[in-house]
């Protein structure tokens, strides 16, 4: 705090101009983003739970599919387990427009899917958002399993635990873990714009979420804008954490 | 452990519940239009009012016109939006579209810092191109294929230059106009923008922006605005009758009298020619 204070004392005797640049878009970008919120902007809470939505879609729908893979992944041994892994993580690596790319040449109405109608819909970003989570959530739960203390087999089997007893308590052994790994893909869902861009086409009102609403004002040279809506984001982001961490507290 | 899961298939059954988004309401209209029409804030002040005249939303993606065009041609959005009239007359003659009309105009303008440093305040077009090149003054260029880079490609042609593809003094951003405006900026360099984008500038920056009109007034800088319905031969599952239905309307005297009056700092942005 005392350094903020340093740079608005710089800026009135204009002592670092670069600084006062920097000060000053953060300050313009607080006051809006608590103006925003406060003020029950239309605009902005249309994004937020277009945002919230559609990265509930996705994050639920990959860790639905993702921990199950990713605990067989870990637990068992089987022949092509390490390549598989390979293969994993580096799908973790996929980027985002490209996946877009690739959901848009499904969804398209032309394509093999565009009966459908997903383009430029919610729905259709959380397919490409899942694309994107997947990986995540599979590689991190096999690393949840597979770093567990093997004295715990052990122990555990020693206690007279069945097979099934044994999956079972390595499952939720690996709790921790795996909400790592599943925070890491909320993160990564949440923040993500080409695929939202490409696939929702940033249709406000509808498909427009925080991060294309981002992209968008700072084309409009709205850099205060796109500060302020970054804020909004993390602040979603802390919620989310928040009553994650809540959530482990009891359990 | 039960009572985790429970609550984990509390929050996916939440989750699946959460009203999806319509998809197919027969008074809903997609759009695909350039940068500009959305950037300065036309649309967000046109659709509403069509809406209350008609009763049809219209749900409008803002992109490059390159980009536009090819979701056209691929049948996801009912109606363009677009100023790229050579690439506009190729996509209806390619069977893509129909019922081109022309609806509004501005026109392109070359801005640069106030100091000028290659000197081309006032020029004609073809000589301002031919001087920059020759004194290899900064040129931030779109080069994203919209509209408004399509026609910078075509005056470079018209000045007898080849496009400066690989020149150090040129420079492709590959962003929207403002953002390029931007960049041109913080390069101290020239830019050709639409005039409707250039006054939103100026009133972002609140009247004093770094950048002025330079070369203006030619007539090879006019900038056509046209809308397209989505030929229903082509995409059956487009919404042709809604289509027109937009075309009616923006081509009438109420909406022509609409984009007269859409101002900023008191100028206006766009200037309607649609053909009554």
């Amino acid at each position: 705090m005392r350094k903020c204070s340093d740079y608005l004392v710089s800026q009135q005797s204009h002592f670092n101009p670069a600084l006062y640049i920097v000060m000053n878009f953060l300050l313009e970008g607080f006051l809006q983003a608590f103006n925003l919120l406060l003020s029950g902007n239309a605009e902005t809470y249309s994004a937020v739970w277009a945002t919230v939505k559609v990265s509930s879609y996705s994050i639920g729908s990959s860790l639905l599919m993702g921990i199950p893979l990713g605990f067989c992944l870990g637990y068992f041994d089987f022949a092509g387990k390490k390549p598989i892994r390979t293969i994993v993580d580096t799908l973790m690596a996929l980027p985002t427009v490209f996946i877009g790319l690739v959901v848009y040449a499904f969804l398209t109405h032309r394509g093999p899917l565009g009966n459908i109608g997903l383009l430029f819909t919610l729905p259709g970003i959380a397919i490409g958002q899942t694309i994107l989570a997947l990986p995540i959530v599979i590689g991190l739960s096999a690393t949840a399993v597979e770093s567990m203390d093997k004295k715990l087999r052990i122990t555990i089997m020693s206690m007279g635990a069945n097979r099934r007893q044994l999956f079972l308590s390595t499952l939720w052994e690996s709790r921790h873990g795996i909400l790592a790994g599943s925070i890491a893909a909320y993160g990564r869902v949440m923040t993500e714009v080409g695929i939202s861009m490409m696939v929702g086409g940033n249709i406000k009102w509808y498909t427009r979420t925080v991060t294309t609403a981002i992209a968008l004002e700072t084309n409009k040279g709205q850099f205060g804008m796109g500060v302020a809506l970054g804020l909004v984001l993390l602040a979603i982001a802390f919620c989310v954490n928040l009553s994650v961490s809540l959530l482990r507290r009891r359990y | 452990m039960r009572r985790l899961s429970v609550a984990v298939i509390c929050l996916v059954l939440v989750v699946c519940l959460l009203p999806a988004s319509s998809l197919a309401e027969q008074k809903i209209l997609t759009m695909a239009t350039t940068t500009s029409t959305d950037n300065t804030g036309l649309l967000d002040y046109l659709v509403p009012k069509f809406k209350a005249a008609t009763g049809i939303e219209i749900k409008w993606t803002a992109t490059g016109t390159g980009k536009a065009l090819k979701l056209g041609e691929n049948c996801d959005v009912d109606i363009l939006m677009v100023h790229a009239p050579p690439a506009e007359k190729k996509f209806v003659d390619a069977g893509f579209g129909m019922d081109r009309r022309e609806i509004m105009y501005n026109d392109f303008v070359i801005i640069g810092p106030i100091k000028d440093p290659s000197a081309i305040k006032g020029k004609s077009i073809k000589d301002a191109l031919q001087t920059i090149k020759a004194k290899q003054g900064i040129f931030v260029s779109r080069g994203d294929n919209s509209g408004t880079h399509k026609k910078e490609l075509s005056l470079w042609k018209a000045a007898d230059l080849p496009v400066p593809e690989k020149e150090s003094w040129y420079v492709q951003t590959g962003q929207g106009m403002l953002a390029t405006i931007n960049i041109a900026t913080e390069r101290n360099g020239y830019t050709m923008t639409d005039r409707g984008t250039y006054i939103k500038y100026e009133d972002n920056l609140k009247g004093n922006p770094p950048l002025k009109i330079l070369v203006e007034g030619d007539a090879v800088l006019l900038n056509q605005y046209s809308v397209i319905a989505i030929n229903k031969k082509h995409c059956p599952n487009a919404k042709y009758d809604t289509a027109k239905q937009f075309i009616k309307w923006i081509t009438g005297a109420e909406a022509q009298k609409l984009i007269k009056d859409f101002k900023l700092l008191g100028k206006p942005l766009f200037t309607p020619n649609a053909k009554m």
